[in-house]
Formats: C-alpha cells, structure tokens, sequence
C-alpha cells in the first residue's frame, strides 16, 4: 500500500534497518541505521518488530505527504517535525491522516531521526536486510537516497494501540560534547606511548567530513612509531582508524569491510549510538574500558531495551 | 608467521585471529583453512567472519558467549584444521579485451616497463593469481601473483569513475573493478564478466583462497559474452586447480 510521497527529500533520507549481516566475507558493507536505539524504539512503538525497515533522515528537508491514514512513531535526532505546520510529539505512536504533510524543517538536537510507520517501510530485501548502502547502490529504494517525486510503501500493519508513549527516562539527551569509552586495539602496539596518551586525553571535534560512513575527527596529531600503514584487515563497527596524517577517523554504519591503516581502538558499541546523533562542530573525548566492563555495558543496555520492549507490548 | 596465532582487541563484538605480519601464500592458506572450518560448524554466538591476507575478524554476540569461550574454540578449531583435508582450490578464467578504449593506460605500463604492448599482455595473460581477498568494496578481489615485469605505479591524478569490469595495475597488484567507482589503478583492459550480483547466493563470483587466470578476448567476443549473460546463458569457465 502506498502510504507517503516525498515532497522534498532533504540531502540524505534513506531507508534503513538494522543491517546487512553475514556477507562482509564477501565485501558487502553493514549499513543499517546508525542510531539503532532510535530506530527499535521507533518499529516498537508503531507494533513493528524492532527491526522493521524505517526512514532515517538526516538534519533536515525531509517533507512527506501522507497517502492513507496511518500510524507513525518519530524518534532520534529532535529535527522539529510537523503535521501541517504544528508540532509532531515525538518517542509516541501518533495518528497521521491523508492528505497531511508531514515536514522536518531543522535541526533543534541530534543528527538523525527515524520515521516508522506501522507494517514497516516495504522494499525489497537484499541480502537479507532493505538497508541502503549509497556507495554500492544497494538496498532500500533502488540503493538510493530518497528523491523528491518517490513513493513509498507499507507491509502489512499489525493491531496495535494508538498513542503508546516511550517514558520519559528512556528519551536519550543528545550532548555536544561525548565521553567515547574505547577498547584499545587492534594495532595500538603501533603507536608510541606518547601517541596513545595524546588519543585518550584530548578532546577531539568531528569535523564536517563525517557521514554514515565514518567521522574524521580534527584535534591533536597522534604519533605512530613508524608508520601508519597496515596490510589490510577487517574493521569493525566504531573502529578508530589513524591513516597517515594521523587524525583519528571512527567507522561507522556504511564503513568499508577491509582497510589498510592503523586502527588505534574501537569504540564500544552502546556509544557508537552517541556518534550517531553527533554532528560536525561537537567535541567528543575517548576514555579507555576494559573488554569485560564494555560487555558489562552492552548488557545493562541490552536489558533495559528487553524491560522497555516487554512494556510497550504489554499495551502500555 | 606467528607460532602461536595471535588474538587481538576490535571492540565489545568483535575480535581478529592474526596468524602472521606479511602478504605471504602460506598465511592466505592457513587464514582459509580456519574459514572453511568455520563456515562447517556451528558455532553459539558467531554472527561472521572477515577473512583477509593475515588475519580473520570474527564478530560475535557477547549476549550468547563470553570472548573466552569463543577465542578458546577457535583456537582448538585451528589446530584441528591444520590436519584437515580440504578440497583443492578453483581456478576462474576471466576473459578480458586488452588496450584500446577498454584499457587506456596499456600503452603507459608497457611503455614504463620497457616492453611492447602485446609483451604486457602476454605477461598479464600468462600468470595464475592468487585471490588474497575480497574486500573493501562487494565483491572486489585482492590478486597477488603479479610479475614484477609490469609493475607500474599509480596514476599521478586517480579517475573519478572507472567502469565496473576494469582490470588494472597498481604497484605490483593486478585487480578488476567489481563495481563502478573512482580510482588510481593504471587500466589495461576490461572484462564483460560481472564479480558482484547481489541477487546472487553467494553474491560474489570470486572467492578468497581460490584463483583467477586472465584471457585475452576480441572486442567481438566480449560483445557476445555480454549478451549471453544478459540473456543468462553464459557459464564463466572454472575448473580446480591441479
């Protein structure tokens, strides 16, 4: 069923879910939204499975006209959404009915925000996930971003009630300024003691390069104790890649599945969430965990999403 | 190569198994060994593997093992690989139309290395190449096996797009663009052979571990090795390595 037409598309709309997994062995990028949180909370409020594709949309622009009445839930970045020019609540399942203009005019807080709408946004699967992946124009809506005169489709909605409400302790604040916890490694050993000091005490700004595929960050140089090139292996999700003029670049959602630079330590995967509603301008810092306390956060968090999704489909 | 394969950090789900710090055949091999292994067991909480020249990177689920478990796994996997037969290497045949409009830099590389046009083709055409590889875009191979006899460097001033199919030459890699995007790779020729097809199980022709060999076609042929793959009826030659 047909359910939105984009009016204007803004510079980067696109459809994302929560990945492309198992074909990275065949140089098939991740993807997936960036602010997964955001995006789970979104499909769970609307009655999808949380990892229904949805829209991420990226600062601003994005205007949609609404073809049939339905129910969408907007989360993440606080882009100042509107329903024929008043404000949309946001982190609630609300009723939009045709005919309705539904618009993202600017930035208040955050980067990216998701639209979900009941039954999930409905293109094709490839590889197993309707994620786009720009660079190789893959997935989503003919692996593209979204253009203004495109129409978008929904699955199959399920029963679900109106006007679920995520509390208000499980809203995220989005900061300016980040704690990043790291794991050091793969190739610390690959910089001097000096080197990994100047990472883990100085702030860093992320600079305008930065997009779904990483954040090139601008601060003190980190010196490598010979040079900065590695042969090629795999990079994972939050990597911190030192190339050769030696600023840190953290790769993110559409990164590349191999590299050939230093990667000086990974950031832990709850915080990579941080990145994702960081923009140019921000200041972020690193602060080195240990692999067992970064677990110990990756369970709390991942607990706290299983008590939140229990109550949502508890019918509150 | 290590004695010991080395475990090292890549974040709260992931981990490398690193077996050596060089672009060696040996290290390839010993890296595949433990990715067919892999790809035959079950194993709780493994969600993927890259493998690449020296290392493989295992992501996992810490919500369905503990890195120990896993790592400790792994590590007697290996082991058990090391006597494990495993079925011989493929070699594919990548037909390719040399010089001309299809490969605008041959003249340049035949030139930097002192030889005819027809003497780099030859050269190119003659070796077996070993797919290190596939990596960094889908389904973009790593060859090593190049002759050192035309090694030539990068463009001074890479291109903003390099057609899909390209086959080229940086440093002393040989490597085919299995998608269209920019590049600084010397480009020799072009083969009509598509290595990534996302509707496709498993999407990429090439495979890490096996090999490809170059063969040089007309302009007709690679005409009419496009069209049957458009109409489906084209079989890319593969046999297994002697």
């Amino acid at each position: 069923m047909e359910i939105f037409e984009v009016i204007q598309p803004g510079p980067l709309t696109t459809v994302q879910d929560l990945g492309r997994y198992g074909y990275q062995q065949y140089g098939v990028p991740v993807s997936g939204a960036m602010d997964n949180y955001a995006l789970r909370v979104a499909n769970l409020l609307v009655g999808n499975n949380e990892g229904d594709a949805c829209l991420e949309i990226t600062l601003l622009g994005l205007q949609l006209r609404v073809l049939e009445d339905t129910l969408v839930t907007i989360t993440g970045a606080d882009l100042s959404p509107t329903l024929n020019k008043s404000p949309l609540p946001m982190w609630e399942a609300v009723m939009v009915s045709r005919g309705g203009i539904i618009s993202f005019p600017w930035p208040k807080r955050g980067c990216r925000s998701y639209l979900a709408v009941a039954g999930g946004i409905d293109v094709p699967k490839v590889m197993g996930s309707c994620s786009t992946h720009v660079k190789s124009r893959m997935g989503g809506l003919e692996g593209r971003p979204l253009r203004a005169g495109d129409y978008l489709k929904r699955g199959q909605a399920r029963p679900t009630i109106l006007g679920r409400r995520l509390p208000s302790q499980y809203v995220p604040e989005y900061q300016n300024q980040s704690e990043l916890r790291v794991i050091l490694g793969p190739q610390d050993d690959y910089f001097t003691e000096e080197g990994i000091h100047t990472f883990l005490r100085s702030e860093y700004t992320i600079s305008i390069k930065a997009d779904r595929m990483g954040y090139r960050l601008e601060g003190p140089r980190i010196e490598h104790k010979a040079g900065a090139d590695i042969i090629s292996d795999g990079i994972p999700l939050g990597a911190v890649q030192v190339p050769g003029d030696r600023l840190p670049i953290v790769l993110l959602a559409d990164r590349q599945t191999t590299g050939g630079y230093t990667k000086i330590a990974t950031v832990i995967t709850v915080d990579v969430l941080k990145l994702a509603q960081a923009k140019p301008g921000d200041k972020v810092r690193f602060l080195q965990i240990t692999e067992e306390e970064a677990h110990r956060a990756l369970k709390e968090y991942e607990q706290t999403f299983y008590t939140l999704k229990r109550w949502i489909q508890q019918g509150h | 190569m290590y004695d010991k394969p080395r475990f090292l950090a890549g974040g709260d789900k992931a981990f490398f198994i690193e077996f050596g710090n060089a672009v060696a055949p040996e290290l390839q091999h010993r890296v595949q060994r433990l990715m067919l292994v892999i790809q035959n067991e079950e194993i709780p909480g493994l969600v993927e593997a890259i493998p690449t020249y020296r290392s493989l990177l295992i992501h996992y689920d810490p919500l369905q093992t503990s890195p120990k478990e896993l790592r400790d796994r792994l590590e007697s996997l290996e082991q058990r690989a090391e006597d494990s037969e495993f079925p011989k290497p493929m070699v594919t045949e990548i037909p390719a139309v040399y010089g001309g409009e299809y490969g605008p830099d041959l003249e340049f590389v035949a030139k930097h290395n002192g030889l005819t046009p027809e003497e780099a083709v030859q050269i190119h055409t003659s070796a077996t190449y070993l797919i290190y590889m596939i990596g960094f875009l889908p389904g973009q191979p790593y060859l090593g096996g190049m002759s050192p006899r035309i090694a030539t460097p990068r463009l001074e001033t890479p291109r903003s797009k390099v057609l899909r199919g390209s086959v080229g030459i940086a440093g002393n890699l040989t490597g085919i663009y299995a998608v269209e995007s920019p590049g600084g790779w010397q480009i020799i020729g072009r083969t009509p052979i598509k290595l990534f097809d996302p509707n496709k199980e498993p999407p990429a022709l090439l495979q890490a571990g096996n090999y490809v060999t170059f063969v040089r076609i007309t302009l007709q042929e690679y005409t009419r090795i496009e069209e049957m793959l458009q109409q489906g009826i084209y079989k890319v030659k593969e046999t297994q390595m002697a």
